[in-house]
């Protein structure tokens, strides 16, 4: 199976794509739309709100600002759990360390309970060459894996597809599938399909929401039932996360989960929580008799190295940033090119993936701060970006610690021409004797005039400036000053 | 620093700064000077400092911060005295009030100076609305008119509700709302440039919604959407009266018969 593939180096490309694909444009627009609606509904008092979210942001900061403490804690405690818990630095070492565990069972069969980190080390394809069938259990995973691709949305994979497309997607792979576009009768037929999965499956692996130091618990954060049924059925549980998902104690789960339920899709709480504490224990009857815990960095200690940067792992993966996104609303996930897409991709890809591939993702915003604005946990994404941005083009200061790619998108003209522009902007007799030629000349620019003119008349300049407006205006006043300066 | 929505203002000072902005200075003088006449006419004396030029915000969002920070210095040693300054634009006050202070935090010299400079900026509509706090006497015919609100304006600075609290004095304008009302137009400075696909998509939708609200006419408290908005409703040859002015130009035409 070769999944569709994206690339962040691609985004220009890919984006266009997209703007050219209406069907693509409408169902992200009715479903941003939707989302949006929840979220507003779920948070009704704007006080209350402000309050929760600074709860959130020092719950985050906290327990990141003892990460590796944290770290050790929750190893320790997971293990005196009965949890094997194993520390990966990077994708190829995760995929292995997975792979091994499996084939140690023996197991050829694998269900997945959806783990976007899974999808950043690139798990299933890794699986896939072994010999290793791993089927995805959440129904929009399940639904991109059908149809050869990865997720388009955090917590909402398959938001791009609307339900004519996944008619289509069963009746092409499922067996006597009875056609139709209801939505209730295609989720029982997917529901079915992957209730065979279960029982077949030797080995669930799943994502973790909250990692909690104090109790050595994983908590999993679910509406089907599949993160309960592939952590409990298979004989084997192996769950996966980032290192910066670990929490301090058990009382910061609730408040994180209940604003991270409510940022993502409206709802107070979710169908299903899970609290996985070990392995079955005796004389208990069901249960993995195996669990293991991967911890991986995979780039997320650089983020925690710089104290700024250090904020983009406050992320708790609702996707508002993306639901409130105009940016995404338009272009889909896929464009993006990366595991986590939207405006918190743009911010954590960099870390993942380097700033080479990247440096398009980290322009590819207005700094509107839709993304700031409904951000659970309060992290800075317009500020990122600007930081972002500002290392794509130039080398690391002595005092800051260097990010993979640090001025790969360095460009002497670029470089130059900022710098011409700061020594005008600071020149104030050449500067005003610059705009007033430039309006001067306005009328015989090019038309076209680049990138400005594909959908845009070139900008009607004033016959003169509002400096040599307000000449005329004191030379006429005699209240006024005509000597300039202050006045 | 003061939050958004939190800011407490100083009460009514006999004189203030003028900072134009570099977009005002080349599109809309007029706008310019529509403000000082709504300042003035508070009873506030106007400085025009002449040596001004721009924030810096360009190169910031560009990842040039040392080029913005050697503008910021200049343009904040042009207002030694303690009046506030008056912005002309939301971005530009946004640029001003909330990221100086950011650009200069670890710096030993002027990192007092950028808190205290940011202090003392307000934006147009902000120190009209609460500053002043202007009283509007509509002295035109009856039409109606949609605010296109700047995000950083908006989140920055929260300014949508001053330029919203403003035109609902005007008791013969009817004021609209658009659909995605607090949603970007696509400008977003060299963004329109880098990704000018997506822009396009957004400043298409943003007019379209501007004009799906029936209003007469179009105004913003900033030349950056304005020339964005503007410049695609010409493309498409539906500019006519219908072209977006400043908040100021509005204001004033409206209200310029009519004593403070």
């Amino acid at each position: 199976m070769s999944v569709q593939h994206y690339y962040p180096s691609q985004f220009k490309q890919q984006a266009s794509d997209a703007l050219a694909n209406q069907t693509l444009r409408s169902n992200f627009r009715g479903a941003m739309d939707y989302l949006q609606q929840k979220r507003k509904d779920a948070f009704s008092d704007p006080q209350e709100l402000a309050q929760l979210r600074e709860h959130a942001e020092n719950i985050r900061q906290r327990c990141l600002s003892k990460l590796p403490q944290l770290l050790e804690q929750l190893e320790k405690n997971c293990q005196a759990n009965g949890i094997q818990v194993h520390w990966a630095e990077d994708a190829k070492q995760a995929q292995q360390l997975i792979a091994e565990l499996i084939q140690s069972q023996g197991a050829t069969k694998v269900v997945k309970g959806k783990s976007m980190v899974t999808e950043e080390i690139e798990l299933n394809q890794h699986l896939e060459g072994l010999g290793i069938e791993c089927v995805e259990s959440d129904m929009g995973e399940y639904i991109v894996q059908l149809a050869k691709e990865t997720p388009s949305h955090i917590i909402m994979p398959a938001i791009h597809k609307n339900k004519q497309q996944v008619a289509d997607l069963f009746k092409q792979h499922i067996k006597d599938f009875d056609y139709t576009l209801s939505v209730d009768k295609l989720i029982q037929t997917g529901r079915e399909a992957l209730r065979t999965k279960f029982k077949q499956a030797e080995v669930g692996i799943s994502g973790v929401n909250f990692a909690v130091a104090e109790t050595g618990t994983l908590c999993l954060v679910e509406n089907e039932g599949n993160g309960r049924m592939t952590t409990t059925v298979p004989p084997v549980h192996i769950a996966v996360t980032g290192i910066e998902k670990v929490v301090e104690f058990l009382s910061d789960v609730p408040p994180l989960f209940s604003i991270l339920t409510r940022s993502a899709t409206g709802q107070h709480i979710t169908t299903y929580f899970n609290m996985i504490s070990g392995p079955r224990r005796a004389p208990e009857r069901d249960g993995p008799s195996e669990v293991h815990l991967v911890l991986l960095d995979n780039g997320r200690s650089q983020a925690y190295a710089d104290e700024a940067l250090r904020k983009t792992l406050q992320c708790i993966r609702c996707g508002a940033c993306m639901n409130h996104c105009p940016v995404y609303t338009r272009v889909g996930g896929h464009a993006y090119g990366t595991t986590y897409p939207g405006p918190i991709g743009k911010i954590i890809s960099p870390h993942l993936q380097g700033l080479a591939q990247t440096s398009d993702l980290v322009t590819a915003s207005s700094l509107c701060g839709a993304c700031e604005e409904v951000c659970p946990v309060k992290i800075p994404i317009p500020s990122l970006l600007q930081r972002l941005r500002h290392d794509a083009k130039l080398p690391a200061a002595e005092q800051t610690p260097s990010l993979k790619g640090q001025a790969s998108a360095a460009s002497w003209t670029e470089h130059t021409a900022w710098r011409m522009w700061a020594w005008l902007s600071t020149h104030p007799s050449i500067y005003n004797w610059a705009m007033a030629v430039g309006v001067k000349l306005a009328k015989y620019l090019p038309m076209p005039m680049g990138e400005w003119t594909r959908c845009r008349n070139k900008p009607e300049l004033a016959s003169q400036t509002f400096h040599q407006t307000m000449k005329r205006r004191a030379s006429k006043s005699v209240t006024r000053s005509a000597t300039g300066g202050a006045r | 620093m003061s939050q958004t929505g939190l800011r407490i203002y100083p009460s009514k000072p006999s004189k203030v700064y003028f900072y134009a902005t570099c977009l005002l200075d080349l599109l809309d003088p007029d706008g310019g000077i529509a403000a000082i006449e709504l300042i003035e006419r508070e009873g506030v004396e106007v400085i025009w400092v002449e040596k001004q030029s721009c924030c810096g915000q360009p190169a910031y969002t560009s990842g040039y911060q040392e080029q913005a920070k050697t503008v910021a210095l200049s343009q904040m040693a042009l207002f030694p005295e303690d009046h506030p300054i008056v912005v002309m634009s939301g971005s530009c006050a946004g640029m001003m009030f909330k990221h100086y202070p950011h650009l200069f935090a670890n710096d030993d010299i002027y990192a007092d100076q950028a808190e205290a400079f940011a202090e003392r900026v307000f934006e147009f509509s902000e120190f009209l609305a609460h500053i002043c706090r202007a009283k509007l006497h509509d002295q035109g015919p009856l039409t109606s008119v949609v605010l296109h609100t700047s995000c950083s304006g908006r989140r920055e600075l929260g300014i949508h509700a001053s330029s919203q609290a403003l035109l609902s004095q005007l008791d013969k304008v009817e004021l609209k709302k658009a659909e995605y009302e607090s949603e970007c137009c696509g400008f977003g400075g060299s963004f329109s440039l880098r990704h000018s696909e997506i822009s396009q998509a957004m400043v298409e939708d943003k007019a379209r919604h501007l004009q799906g609200s029936g209003a007469s006419y179009l105004v913003s408290a900033d030349w950056g959407c304005l020339a964005n908005i503007n410049g695609h409703l010409a493309y498409r040859g539906e500019a006519s009266r219908f072209n977006g002015q400043h908040l100021a130009s509005f204001l004033w035409q409206r209200t310029k018969g009519a004593k403070a």
